[in-house]
């Protein structure tokens, strides 16, 4: 079975085989590549599941009851002096959890897209960029060294900004793919920074292992670590939309809801909690994460934390569904940063592999609405409503993500929640531990909302809503039973999800500070289950029978709540903050410096250039030109003329005249010869 | 017998050749000149082989006959030809190559 962890390259390799294809014959295929891409993800989805299955039927023979993980240098990426860095794989539990996580979504957005996207104008090239961004994020997963997960990291952002501008032709869509695309750049800095700091910091090596074994091998510079710490962070923060950069993610809406759910949802913006998660052994040691007496704050927990709160605040007052979800996925990953903040491994990636599937879900169900009861609108205020009726599979696999999404027992969310919840009370990080339940109470509240807005109440849309196609339903009632189901993998008493993920790295760092695992523990889950539904009763009871008269339209009586809501729908102005005071104090003096410098200086130049160039070429016309050369071509032909009228004459056509020549000319070169010949001797 | 004598004999019927070539209008005196040309070179070689105690001048001589009646096949033929064209066979007049 180890056959296919050594061959996991494959997985990636499919992928990138699919994108070329599709790119360079994708028209001719009869429907138009599609049925390439799916082929392709569907068997590196089989193969993951294989590769799974391998990796928990692997021993444990390792250290301390660990899966050993499986390195393959597969060949020499490229060679520097005597350094040459490979390109591999290494697969260990994180890696092959992610792999099947991946590929499964993937494969589910595949046939989403089928009926979604029918009839698009870029339909080829939509599915050509589908199974790169699937190849860049497999290879991501898969990446022995910081080079080879940079490679991955800038495909997927490359990725999801063609496919954020997929419908380019609309100023808004370029414009929000353009800046998903520099925003996640800005982060991107923190990264190439954080990699040329690791390879030193690992003694001139990119291999992620060797970073981690020396962070924690205490050798290393405490400010060093904390310094690549904060830079990782920085991309952290960028590729998965934490507070401050998270304004893009909602703008990346704009993209084909397929490409949301997939990239915007489940896939790429996990990349900077996979980022903290892969350099655990760093980051546990930078920011003194399971350091004894911790001061029970860090920056990395305070990103998470702020990222909840704001995001999920935001969710309240969109109208547009997709970014309601949108938030709410901001939101969960400021989860997942927290719990890697407050040293909750497990947890973190539990629930980023939880939520893939019930957000996945959710989006994919937005599609549907938008797709068959809406006309294409995301606006819940104005084009939808009880859709449950003509919808039922869309609501009730709707429904099922949002509980999971909320937290409700047993479904997926909840136990992952739990964890983390847990996670944070067991270390002595209650603050964050008090977050995550508020951050919970909001969740349900806010898809409490968003459900009530979509499904029920009276239609206010125009047309006739009807059920979506099979190739629309079927993914998103896969998805809705694995949002059932997924979360009893580490449900209590079992816990097979961490010990199939345990990884070497953290369990070094834990055992070094001497902390073990969260247990499950029944209080919490009874508290955080009964604050939602509390809140989800609340937020129903307000839309269903208009009670709490005090709040409606409060906005337009109370000069506070007006105020508030104001701030909210601007988005605490932190757009206007990045494009209007930093942008634009940064642009105006340079853009004011520059155009100075471009009329006088370059303009001079360029003047100048010019001028004397034209002066330069009318003395060449005049004097080099007309009278040299045109002189010494002229004067060739003359005297070639002059010369043959001259010589012409000699050719009279008389043999016996050239015979008397030659015989005189042998004369006398023979009498000549002959006085030299008697003379030499 | 000396072999000047040969020699003087040779280099006059040279002359003689080299006068005809050169001067006479007539092409087949001309053709006759080059004859004489020819056997004056004759002479030399056989005077020469005689006089060396070889046979290579003769040798040598009857190649030259041999060629020679090649020669004047082909010259006659040609001057047959001009005259064929001109009614006439004055070198003075064949000029189509004048430039």
């Amino acid at each position: 079975m180890d056959w296919f962890l050594r061959n996991a390259w494959i997985i990636p390799a499919l992928p990138t085989v699919s994108f070329l294809v599709i790119l360079l014959f994708g028209k001719r295929f009869p429907n138009r590549g599609s049925e390439v891409g799916v082929t392709a993800v569907g068997a590196a989805f089989l193969l993951s599941i294989l590769t799974g299955i391998a990796w928990i039927m692997r021993s444990t023979a390792g250290a301390e009851g660990i899966r050993p993980t499986v390195s393959r240098d597969l060949f020499v990426w490229f060679q520097l002096g005597a350094r040459q860095t490979n390109f591999g794989i290494r697969v260990d539990g994180f890696t092959v959890m992610l792999l099947f996580m991946v590929t499964f979504v993937s494969l589910m957005v595949h046939v989403f897209s089928l009926e979604y996207m029918r009839g698009d104008r870029r339909y080829t090239y939509f599915y050509a960029a589908l199974s790169l961004f699937t190849a860049s994020m497999l290879v991501m997963v898969t990446a022995p060294t910081t080079l080879q997960l940079l490679l991955g990291w800038e495909g997927m952002g490359v990725c999801s900004f063609m496919l954020i501008g997929h419908w380019w032709e609309d100023k808004d869509n370029s414009d929000a793919a353009l800046k998903a695309f520099l925003t996640t750049r800005t982060g991107d800095i923190g990264l190439l920074i954080g990699i040329a700091m690791t390879y030193f910091i690992a003694g001139g090596s990119f291999d992620i292992q060797k970073i981690n074994e020396a962070a924690l091998s205490g050798r290393t510079d405490q400010t060093l670590l904390l310094v690549a710490g904060i830079a990782f962070l920085w991309a952290a923060i960028g590729k998965s939309a934490q507070f401050p950069l998270h304004t893009w993610l909602p703008d990346a809406m704009a993209g084909p809801t397929p490409v949301s759910a997939l990239i915007h949802a489940a896939t790429m913006v996990v990349g900077g909690v996979y980022l903290i998660s892969r350099f655990y052994g760093l980051f546990s040691k930078a920011f003194h994460i399971f350091t004894p007496g911790h001061s029970g704050f860090n920056l990395v927990a305070v990103v998470g934390a702020i990222t909840i709160i704001i995001a999920a605040f935001l969710a309240f007052v969109q109208h547009d569904i997709k970014k309601v979800l949108a938030y709410s996925t901001i939101s969960q990953l400021g989860y997942m940063v927290m719990a890697l903040g407050v040293g909750a491994w497990t947890a973190a990636i539990f629930h980023l592999f939880t939520h893939a599937f019930f957000k996945a879900d959710l989006f994919l169900g937005a599609g549907s609405v938008s797709h068959s009861g809406s006309h294409h609108s995301f606006d819940m205020k104005k084009d939808m409503g009880g859709l449950r009726k003509p919808m039922p599979i869309t609501f009730i696999t709707f429904l099922i993500g949002s509980a999971a999404l909320s937290g409700i027992f047993p479904l997926a969310g909840f136990w992952s929640k739990d964890e983390i919840v847990v996670g944070a009370g067991h270390d002595g990080y209650a603050t964050f531990m008090v977050i995550a339940v508020i951050g919970a109470v909001l969740t349900a509240g806010y898809m409490t909302r968003c459900v009530w807005l979509t499904f029920f109440g009276e239609f206010r849309g125009h047309g006739h809503p009807h059920e979506s196609p099979r190739e629309i339903t079927v993914p998103l009632v896969i998805l809705s039973a694995m949002a059932v189901i997924a979360g009893w993998l580490n449900a209590f008493g079992l816990h097979d999800f961490t010990k199939w993920t345990e990884n070497p790295i953290t369990a070094a760092a834990m055992s070094a500070a001497k902390v073990t695992e969260a247990k499950f523990s029944l209080p919490a889950a009874v508290i955080s289950v009964a604050v939602v539904l509390a809140s989800i009763g609340v937020v129903w009871i307000y839309y269903e029978y208009h009670a709490f008269g005090f709040f409606h339209e409060r906005t337009r009586r109370s000069r506070p709540a007006r105020a508030g809501y104001v701030v909210l729908e601007n988005k605490y102005y932190l757009d206007d903050l990045y494009t209007d005071g930093i942008v634009y104090s940064i642009k105006s003096p340079i853009a004011r410096a520059a155009y100075w410098f471009d009329q006088h200086i370059i303009d001079s130049v360029v003047n100048g250039i010019a001028v004397s160039s034209r002066w330069i070429a009318s003395v060449v016309y005049r004097y080099i030109d007309q009278d040299l050369i045109d002189g010494a071509v002229n004067g060739a032909g003359f005297s070639a003329e002059e010369g043959a009228s001259v010589l012409r004459q000699t050719q009279t056509g008389r043999v016996q005249q050239y015979a008397a020549i030659f015989f005189g000319v042998g004369v006398v070169v023979f009498g000549v010869g002959l006085l030299a010949l008697t003379h030499a001797f | 017998m000396l072999l000047n004598e040969f020699l003087f004999l040779a280099a006059f019927l040279f002359c003689t050749g080299v006068y005809g070539v050169l001067a006479r209008k007539n092409g087949v005196l001309v053709l006759m000149s080059i004859e004489l040309i020819l056997n004056a070179v004759n002479i030399n070689l056989i005077a020469f082989g005689a006089f060396n105690n070889t046979i290579t001048g003769q040798v040598f001589a009857l190649f030259v006959i041999a060629v020679a009646a090649a020669e004047v096949g082909i010259g006659l033929a040609i001057v047959l030809l001009i005259y064929r064209n001109r009614q006439s066979i004055d070198l003075d007049k064949v000029d189509l190559m004048k430039g």
